[in-house]
């Protein structure tokens, strides 16, 4: 724009000719700045936020003093606010956690209502703490027990589960965990390499799976003197000594070959922690029930 | 002179090599080990440029021409840690979809997310700010920059900080402060480097021939003076030894906390609102050839966004140990800079008008007000999450790295394209970009990039904050964290694909700015023209 466009205004300044807005007179490397006034929407909204920020600094906790803050008129806090909330949760629940707490596990199964609060609760807290290796459903993963079956490792009944959840499994700070160490035959020497192929022939033989029946047959008798004192004579397991059943086709470390071979050489020993130091009874309660419910529950002996 | 300099630096190189051969971890042995190679090359190049003529050298007379020199490298360090930061951001983006791709130690996300943020927010930005800076001072104050070749020093200066911090990160080195993980001796370097920058424009100020300083130098002079306070207090740490990488705060705790988001929202307020601010006020007007829409919008904007952005950061810390009443003047703050922040969307935008038909022929303008229109978006949306309300479903969900990207990529991103491309033809004299369909592709890519990537975020955030906070009708929690991670999955690989059309874009904008430097012309039919019926 050349010098002979310009419009001027009464006051000397240059008019915009496409706004009709006079400029500020100032010029920067050819910018030039309109004087244009605030926009009424723009001042306004301002205010507004303003007064309404002013408003509420005097309705909340604001303004510091020497050695405290404005309280504001409305007494609200965070943790006011968090404490109720519990407070409210606790008191909408308290009849219900007080008979969990108090009633034995099977009086909870047998009363519907309550049984149906204690399996959500259960699965909550499962989904928090469990999940994570037992999976949202519970179905477990490679080297992590499945809970949905009724293959249990250390038994399936209420107050089985329980125990568990309570003091785990080879959980060292815990002394009262469940502990079992299956030898390591490969890796201690105790048997050798031909042996344990002969033996892993057998277990997939136990297991139903395709097998070497000349190889099976002389590790049956490999396994009946290595194996068959924890496994049982038929591969069935034994819940008192965490023994895996062997005869089913649900595995914890694997049922292919190599893996049976590897789980006999230098075996996996998986570890849970014990709840009783991070949970309430009553959680514990509650979770028992969950699993226990997830459909391979085992009825009590009693 | 040049002995005297040569010397200092074989002094330093010395002592750096010291500080390698006693420091009591690797990294820093490292780090003192790479100083020293350094000072050690510039002792020798200086002593090889020296003239032993023993003429009197003749002082090389202030002609009053402009300093691009700096600017010119600062326009390709910009580019080059634009697209280094993006790649490494796409890096992580799959990374979180598929974490098979964390490669230990050294590549994995906790070290490349630092290296990422750093390398967009302070190698890319930085450099962006810095180049412009000394660009929009020079010609809106009539004058050179001043203090000689200072702003050499800063240029370099704050290229080594980059590689000591960007090393640093993938070495381990870091002081776990979101947006300040350098440690000390790094900080201590940039302090250096910052006081030379803020002497360097200080003194072209004052050295300014026209009567007012342009509202883009205030915005500019608040951005560097604010940063340098930010950086100090922040940082303020007792290092375990001088021989040694690792430092402990003097603030711990919640004031720790309170410190350290006072520190990071005000790089967001200053380092990213204030400073480009700067660029807008001047690169928009430039292109577009009209005059600011208002200069009392100008001041009255300026003085209340930097009044009141200081006092915003609190927000970071809704519903913890901070006490109440420090929460309610961060989000009320936050909600009083609505309209200050929205003061200069309204100035980039009404600029236009009288020329907004250009948007249909310039994509250089379509960049910009890209770039105005996210800035207004983000900062609305920073104000709505700062609410308590909002902030206990938001906070700590993906909707915070969706609004913190579509103010990057958006307002940052864009904004710096915008002033790349225009810079570039004019401090290499060439008539033209090499081609403005290109820039037309950037400025799609980049925009659907961004679309992706916020949208996706907003989706995962809010699906996140839902599923945590959702309880059944007894009152227990209905998902565990590990389900609304599953959930969140496909909205992951959406961002990550948002992200490499944000990064494909940059890469054609490398392959424009290389072509326009070399001084080649693309045969294009021109943008908006109305091509012949066959």
């Amino acid at each position: 724009m050349s010098t002979d466009d310009k419009t001027q205004n009464g006051s000397g300044l240059e008019v915009d000719e496409f706004s009709g807005t006079e400029t500020t007179g100032h010029t920067w490397d050819g910018i030039k700045e309109l004087n244009t006034p605030l926009p009424r929407w723009w001042l306004w909204t301002f205010y507004a936020t303003v007064i309404w920020g002013l408003a509420y600094t005097v309705a909340y906790p604001a303004w510091p003093l020497v050695s405290s803050a404005t309280k504001g008129f409305l007494g609200y806090s965070t943790r006011g606010a968090v404490e109720q909330t519990i407070a409210d949760a606790r008191a909408a629940q308290s009849d219900k956690i007080s008979r969990i707490t108090e009633l034995p596990l099977e009086d909870i199964k047998a009363d519907e209502d309550l049984l149906r609060y204690a399996v959500a609760g259960g699965k909550s807290a499962f989904l928090v703490n469990c999940s994570q290796c037992h999976g949202s459903g519970a179905a477990g993963g490679a080297n992590y027990p499945n809970l949905n079956d009724d293959d249990w490792l250390w038994g399936g009944t209420l107050e089985a589960i329980e125990t568990t959840l309570k003091h785990g499994i080879r959980y060292s700070l815990d002394e009262e965990t469940r502990v079992s160490e299956m030898s390591a035959f490969g890796a201690d020497e105790i048997l050798n390499r031909e042996e344990i192929e002969k033996t892993a022939e057998h277990v997939l033989a136990l297991a139903g799976l395709d097998h070497d029946a000349a190889l099976a047959a002389e590790g049956a008798v490999i396994f009946e003197e290595n194996c068959a004192a924890c496994h049982g004579e038929a591969g069935e397991g034994n819940h008192e000594l965490g023994a895996p059943a062997l005869n089913d086709a649900i595995w914890l470390y694997g049922g292919e070959r190599e893996a049976v071979i590897s789980q006999i050489t230098k075996p996996k020993h998986g570890v849970m922690p014990g709840w009783q130091s991070r949970l309430s009874p009553t959680t514990i309660k509650q979770l028992a029930l969950y699993v226990h419910g997830l459909g391979g529950g085992e009825t009590s002996a009693r | 002179m040049a002995m005297a300099q040569a010397g200092l630096l074989a002094v330093i190189a010395l002592l750096a090599m010291l500080g390698a051969a006693l420091a009591h971890d690797s990294q820093f042995a490292i780090h003192m080990g790479l100083i020293a190679i350094i000072a050690l090359c510039l002792a020798i190049y200086r002593l090889r440029t020296m003239d032993v003529s023993g003429k009197a050298i003749p002082v090389q007379a202030d002609d009053g021409g402009y300093m691009d020199g700096p600017v010119r490298y600062g326009t390709i360090a910009t580019l080059f840690w634009g697209l280094a930061g993006f790649l490494v951001g796409v890096l992580i983006a799959w990374q979180l979809a598929f974490p098979e791709l964390n490669l230990e130690p050294y590549l994995n996300f906790s070290r490349l997310r630092p290296l990422h943020t750093s390398a967009v927010i302070f190698a890319f930005g930085g450099n962006a700010l810095i180049c412009t800076s000394f660009y929009i001072v020079q010609r809106t104050s009539g004058a050179r920059l001043a203090l000689g070749n200072a702003a050499w020093f800063v240029f370099w200066g704050y290229q080594l900080f980059i590689v000591l911090a960007a090393t640093g990160y993938l070495l381990g080195v870091t002081q776990s402060m979101e947006y300040a993980e350098p440690e000390w001796y790094i900080d201590l370097w940039l302090t250096v480097v910052w006081v030379v920058y803020l002497a360097v424009f200080v003194g072209t100020l004052l050295k300014r021939k026209e009567p007012h300083i342009y509202v883009a130098n205030w915005f500019f002079l608040s951005f560097i003076v604010t940063v340098a306070l930010l950086h100090v207090v922040n940082n303020l740490a007792i290092p375990v030894s001088l021989l040694g990488s690792k430092s402990y705060p003097v603030f711990s705790g919640v004031q720790g906390a309170l410190v350290q988001w006072w520190y990071a929202h005000n790089a967001v307020g200053f380092f990213l609102t204030a400073g480009f601010l700067g660029m807008m006020y001047y690169f928009v007007p430039k292109q577009v050839n009209r005059p600011v829409y208002s200069y009392r919008l100008s001041i009255v904007h300026f003085w209340s966004l930097i009044f009141l952005y200081i006092w915003a950061g609190p927000h970071h810390l809704h519903y913890t140990a901070l006490p109440d009443w420090a929460q309610t003047l961060g989000m009320v703050f936050s909600i009083m800079l609505w309209m200050p922040s929205w003061g200069g969307m309204i100035n980039g935008l009404m600029t236009l008008s009288g020329a907004w038909d250009k948007l249909r022929t310039d994509p250089i303008i379509r960049m910009m007000v890209i770039s105005i229109a996210f800035y207004g978006m983000s900062t609305f949306e920073g104000p709505m999450m700062s609410i308590k309300a909002v902030n206990s479903l938001s906070h700590y969900t993906d909707w915070t790295i969706g609004h913190v990207h579509s103010g990057a990529l958006g307002w940052n991103g864009m904004i710096s394209f915008g002033a790349i491309y225009f810079l570039v033809p004019k401090l290499w004299n060439r008539e033209r970009l090499y081609s403005l369909r290109y820039v037309n592709w950037h400025f799609w890519l980049a925009t659907i990039g961004i679309v992706l990537y916020a949208s996706s975020m907003w989706v995962s955030g809010i699906m996140q904050g839902l599923m945590w906070r959702e309880y059944d009708g007894l009152g227990f929690l209905i998902y565990s964290f590990a389900e609304s991670m599953e959930a969140m999955h496909p909205m992951y690989i959406i961002r990550a694909l948002g992200g490499v059309l944000y990064l494909a874009g940059a890469l054609i904008m490398a392959f424009n700015i290389w072509k326009t430097i070399r001084g080649d012309l693309r045969q294009e039919i021109p943008m908006g023209a109305i091509q012949a019926a066959e």
